[in-house]
């Protein structure tokens, strides 16, 4: 009885998860609510996978469940031994022709899935982004639209009627790590001196999460992804603005003074300044995001401070080391970063 | 076809030898049941600290933003619980009934190299000492000291000098590599064994399954280990030497090690799962009073098992970037092993149809492995069509996967082995009520833990993160996972009561107190140090059926 | 319950089952191969993709002679192995000693032509991809041919001392498929450093 229950529950859980969508969303990273073409033909194969596979579990915990219950030792002294049975050719010739079946089924299905999502075309009107990964952030290049930034990854909508994709090469400066926003689509491993490629061409506007998932380093649980879906004007004026290097009235002030004499500009840029340094993430926008150090906090002044004067408190193992600045130092650095939009 | 009274071993005084000789003996034994015991004892003692170092990254995830453990501790913790597991709790104790029960079953007086046989422990035993020893030093005890925390299958380029600065990369190294040559040599060992020890009149159609199935697993472990020790050798060379084997400024290919390593690591499951396999094959028959169904396909789907887990490996890679027709092509295989597995479960199922079940606990535990090793399998197809992979894999649903194998199949029929063979091998019966105790609490855990953890991975968690966000849906699925590890821990104190009490209370048992068939049970329990007083000579697969019911002998229906 | 005794006989059958030294060897043999086969692969990979540095045909020069040497060895540990069987101890002793000089010289060979490389053309194992690839195959294969060189000297040994006869020749022979292993692996890794890789 308790196999009986635990079956149930298990489906129950395993259908709960697929087919309670939306109404009320159960995750904003659940696989089996697409957004996107790839993740959409995933998901409709993962349905005819579930259903093949639950039907062949539904037939044999029968049959174990009856063999179990029908076949056991009545109390009584039952000391004669059952009849022996030491084969039947047919009958095994039929559980190995069978499954063989299946597997070509299930076979021939997955075949076409992966043609279609790693086969198809590249449109001339795609949005092409670099997408580079470090230990524990990610930089996007927009190549043709000359825009480099970091963390929040911007894409523009793409309607079925006129689809206009996002392609995605994927770069690693260090170790690997793994692309993974699961409404979008299934993940692509970003791997030294591999490059790979993927896709993206999501059908509704909004922020979709996930977060790097190939083993990196110490912070690989902190390396979060947000992409923003936006409609075409408000992805073009973000193109617009983020192409643009750093708007700073004349005089250096006290924090951008700081930045650009101590170790900061070893690793960060600003574009306009002579911060260009390629290690860590492009400031040039700081303020545009929502979170700073990809994701680990929200981007609040307090926060920025307590990031600059000591990341290991949000985030132990990251690369970027306590500057050791003094109070008012800290809060000149922060002012200035504060003005770059 | 007498039976004749077993030859006791004449002492020359009562009293047993003083402390310090006994332990000698242990220590410089070659017999294989001392050796076998030895495996055991020593993995099980490696399945607690694997056990703790789980229990450890569980309470860390119980909720989001946990600060149960720092991300250092918790990334030591994944490595070792991983590395622990595999290399010195899972593999040594299917190495140790191997061989306690092989030269038993083929009627033998040992192993074929009784030396290379303790050779083969020492040198495990060593590599687990090493890799232990990680933990002095560096961080100190509390920061885990200087434990290796690349992942168990250490993926280039993050195992280089670069990003693994200090020793702690070197224990994962060494310690696998030395416990490697054991494995080589205790397979190497089961196979010139099997083939070449067997008694009179047991042809390999006679050979008791469990034979087979471990004669395969070591054909394996000779193609895939080795595998693994040449990759080990390369990453010492790029450590140590400058070598660019996996260095990719210089050209090198980090998919290369993932390719090295996953050419071992899935054969290795297979190296795990067919002696399990090879236990339900010996239990389930007995205690459903019937012959296994369909022996011949039974060896011959472990055959086909045994090659096309050579060619797998890539499932373990849909995720890095090969092309379309590679992607497929490992599709295809991985689908095509599930044929040959599948076909298994059948025959399992068909030797229960029309027997007459005892549900003492090793058959317990063996029914449970027969569900659950189902679910596995089953989640191992999805896994195996690779769009789908590309979500699933990386994920805690590849986590709830495995550990349904290991735990759920593997871990469940080395506990119905246990509970079968102690009567053999400490001449005691153990205590029932406690082996059922046992059962259900870990049932219970098991479920509570692997069942739910397929969710997250559904909801996109990934795997190897120390701490997760809240919001993501991950959180209750999380306690709950947790929640069940207290279960398991439970059944696994009931257990090892079980095993210490029974060792020296309980029942004595005779040599044959299951009613039966192979020749394990022809002997005292436990055996004496020479197995049997005359070599057996047997006629069927069963010899022992034959004896007890010379009017229906199996021979004339084999 | 006492134990009992299992004899059910068959009708007259030949019983034989192959020795155990043999196939304990045949098992070593293969797991060496797999060794071996990874480093071989691992080199063929990487022909052509060092990223600067010495290319192997600026570089390498075909070892005949000591390939020769290392290969005639077979030939001498077979008839030496024949020598023993017909328990002609001294020519047995002879053609063994041939054996390991023949080894001896492959690998005087082999440290030549690495001093070589090292010296005079820059190459050693963090140069380059070749270099670490090269070093590494050959290498293992020398530390095997090493491993083996002490064996069959150990066994010289214990020929001079009188230790060694006729009825040894099983042991012998484990030991010399050992030795041939050693060989067919120098016929590969020749193929694939001096044939395919140049």
């Amino acid at each position: 009885m308790i196999i009986v229950l635990r079956a149930v529950v298990l489906l129950s859980g395993a259908a709960l998860a697929v087919f309670a969508q939306p109404a009320a969303p159960l995750s904003p990273t659940n696989i089996f609510a697409p957004v996107s073409t790839p993740s959409q033909s995933i998901f409709e194969l993962s349905r005819f996978v579930l259903m093949v596979t639950g039907a062949i579990f539904i037939v044999v915990f029968s049959l174990l469940v009856y063999a179990v219950v029908k076949f056991r030792k009545r109390s009584a002294g039952d000391a004669r031994e059952p009849a022996q049975v030491y084969g039947s050719n047919q009958l095994e010739l039929a559980w190995t022709v069978i499954p063989i079946l299946i597997v070509v089924v299930l076979f021939l299905a997955t075949a076409r899935v992966i043609a279609d999502i790693q086969n198809a075309a590249r449109p001339s009107n795609a949005i092409e982004v670099t997408v580079i990964g470090h230990q524990f952030w990610w930089e996007y290049r927009y190549p043709s639209l000359k825009v480099v930034t970091a963390n929040e990854l911007h894409i523009p909508v793409s309607d079925s009627a006129h689809p206009t994709p996002t392609f995605l090469t994927l770069l690693s400066a260090d170790t690997d790590h793994s692309f993974w926003v699961p409404r979008l689509a299934g993940k692509t491993d970003l791997i030294p001196n591999h490059p790979n490629h993927t896709w993206v061409d999501p059908h509704a506007t909004g922020l979709y999460l996930g977060q790097c998932a190939q083993y990196c380093g110490t912070q690989h649980a902190k390396m979060l992804l947000r992409v923003y879906v936006q409609t075409r004007d408000e992805f073009d004026r973000w193109i617009q603005q983020q192409s643009q290097p750093a708007q700073l009235n004349g005089t250096i002030s006290e924090g951008r003074r700081i930045f650009e004499r101590t170790a900061c500009i070893n690793c960060h840029a600003v574009a306009g300044t002579v911060a260009n340094g390629t290690f860590g993430p492009d400031l040039t926008h700081l303020m545009s995001r929502d979170t700073i150090a990809s994701g680990a906090a929200a981007n609040t002044p307090e926060n920025l401070r307590r990031w600059i004067k000591d990341p290991s408190v949000i985030k132990p193992g990251s690369k970027m080391p306590a500057m050791g600045l003094s109070g008012p130092e800290l809060n000149a650095v922060s002012q200035y970063l504060e003005t770059l939009r | 076809m007498a039976t004749t009274e077993s030859i006791a071993m004449p002492l020359s005084d009562t009293s047993p030898p003083p402390l310090v000789e006994r332990l000698h003996q242990w220590v410089t034994t070659v017999d294989h049941k001392r050796l076998g015991i030895m495996y055991i004892l020593y993995a099980l003692v490696f399945l607690v600290f694997g056990g703790v170092e789980a229990t450890i990254m569980r309470i860390q995830l119980i909720r989001p933003l946990n600060d149960f453990v720092s991300p250092r501790v918790f990334n030591r913790m994944f490595t070792m619980h991983g590395t622990t597991m595999i290399f010195f709790a899972a593999m040594p104790i299917l190495f140790g009934f191997a061989n306690y029960l092989i030269p038993l079953m083929i009627g033998a007086r040992d192993m074929a190299f009784p030396r290379l046989n303790a050779f083969s422990f020492w040198m495990t035993a060593f590599g687990g000492l090493l890799l232990y020893f990680s933990f002095l030093g560096g961080d100190g005890l509390y920061g885990a000291g200087n434990a290796p925390d690349v992942g168990w299958f250490a993926y280039a380029p993050l195992t280089s000098q670069t990003f693994s600065r200090g020793h702690s990369t070197d224990f994962w190294i060494l310690s696998i590599l030395v416990s490697g040559v054991g494995s080589i040599g205790v397979a190497i060992n089961i196979i010139t064994t099997v083939l070449c020890m067997r008694c009179r009149g047991m042809t390999l159609g006679k050979l008791p399954l469990l034979a087979w199935l471990n004669l395969i697993m070591a054909g394996l472990v000779v193609l895939a280990v080795s595998p693994l020790t040449a990759a080990q050798l390369m990453l010492l060379v790029d450590r140590y030497l400058g070598g660019h084997f996996f260095d990719t400024q210089a050209g090198g290919s980090a998919v290369m090690w993932m390719h090295f390593f996953w050419i071992f690591g899935h054969p290795e499951v297979y190296v795990l799962v067919l002696p399990a396999f090879g236990f339900a094959s010996e239990i389930i028959p007995v205690f459903s009073r019937k012959t296994i169904f369909g022996y011949p396909i039974m060896v011959g789907a472990t055959i086909c098992i045994g090659f096309i887990s050579m060619s797998v490996w890539a499932h373990h890679m849909f995720t890095v970037g090969m092309s379309a027709a590679g992607n497929t092509f490992f599709v295809l295989t991985t689908m095509a092993i599930a044929v040959p597995t599948g076909i298994k479960i059948f025959n399992w199922l068909a030797t229960m149809w029309g027997g007459q079940i005892h549900f003492q606990t090793p058959m317990l535990f063996c029914i449970a492995f027969l569900f659950q090793f189902l679910i596995a399998g089953l989640t191992g197809i999805m896994l195996g069509s690779a769009p789908f992979n590309w979500h699933l894999g990386n994920s805690y649903f590849v986590i709830a996967h495995f550990h349904y194998v290991i735990v759920g199949g593997i871990l469940f029929t080395l506990f119905g082995a246990f509970y079968y063979w102690f009567p053999k091998m400490s001449g005691r019966m153990y205590n029932e009520t406690l082996g059922k105790l046992h059962f259900w609490l870990f049932f219970l855990g098991f479920h509570l833990t692997f069942d739910f953890m397929h969710v997250p991975g559904i909801l996109g968690m990934p795997r190897r993160i120390y701490t997760y966000e809240p919001g993501r849906g991950w959180d209750i699925w999380n306690l709950i996972v947790t929640i069940g590890v207290l279960f398991q821990a439970a059944g696994m104190l009931v257990f090892l009561g079980n095993l210490l009490w029974s060792y020296w209370r309980g029942q004595v048992a005779g040599s044959d107190p299951w009613d039966a068939w192979t020749l394990e049970w022809s002997t005292t329990s436990p055996p004496p140090a020479y197995n049997f007083a005359s070599l057996p000579e047997v006629r069927s697969r069963r010899p022992l059926w034959d004896l007890k019911h010379p009017e229906d002998p199996d021979w004339q229906y084999e | 319950m006492s134990a009992r005794s299992v004899s059910i006989p068959e009708d007259n059958f030949r019983w034989s089952l192959p020795a155990r030294g043999p196939v304990g060897m045949w098992g070593l043999i293969a797991a060496e191969s797999a060794i071996f086969t990874i480093f071989v692969v691992a080199y063929l990979f990487y022909i052509g993709r060092s990223l600067t540095g010495p290319q192997p045909r600026e570089v390498l020069r075909v070892p005949i002679f000591f390939t020769v040497c290392l290969l005639s060895s077979s030939l001498t540990i077979h008839f030496a192995l024949r020598y023993l069987r017909r328990g002609r101890m001294r020519s047995f002793s002879l053609l063994w000693f041939l054996t390991i000089a023949l080894g001896a010289a492959f690998l005087a060979g082999t440290l030549s032509e690495w001093r070589h490389l090292i010296y005079d053309k820059g190459l050693t194992i963090g140069t380059n991809l070749f270099g670490t690839t090269y070093y590494s195959l050959v290498g293992l294969h020398a530390f095997h041919v090493t491993v083996g060189l002490l064996a069959l000297t150990t066994v010289l040994l214990f020929a001079f001392l009188g230790h060694v006869a006729r009825q040894h020749a099983e042991r012998v022979e484990v030991l010399s498929m050992y030795w041939h292993f050693v060989d067919a692996v120098w016929v590969v890794v020749f193929t694939v450093v001096y044939i395919i890789g140049r």
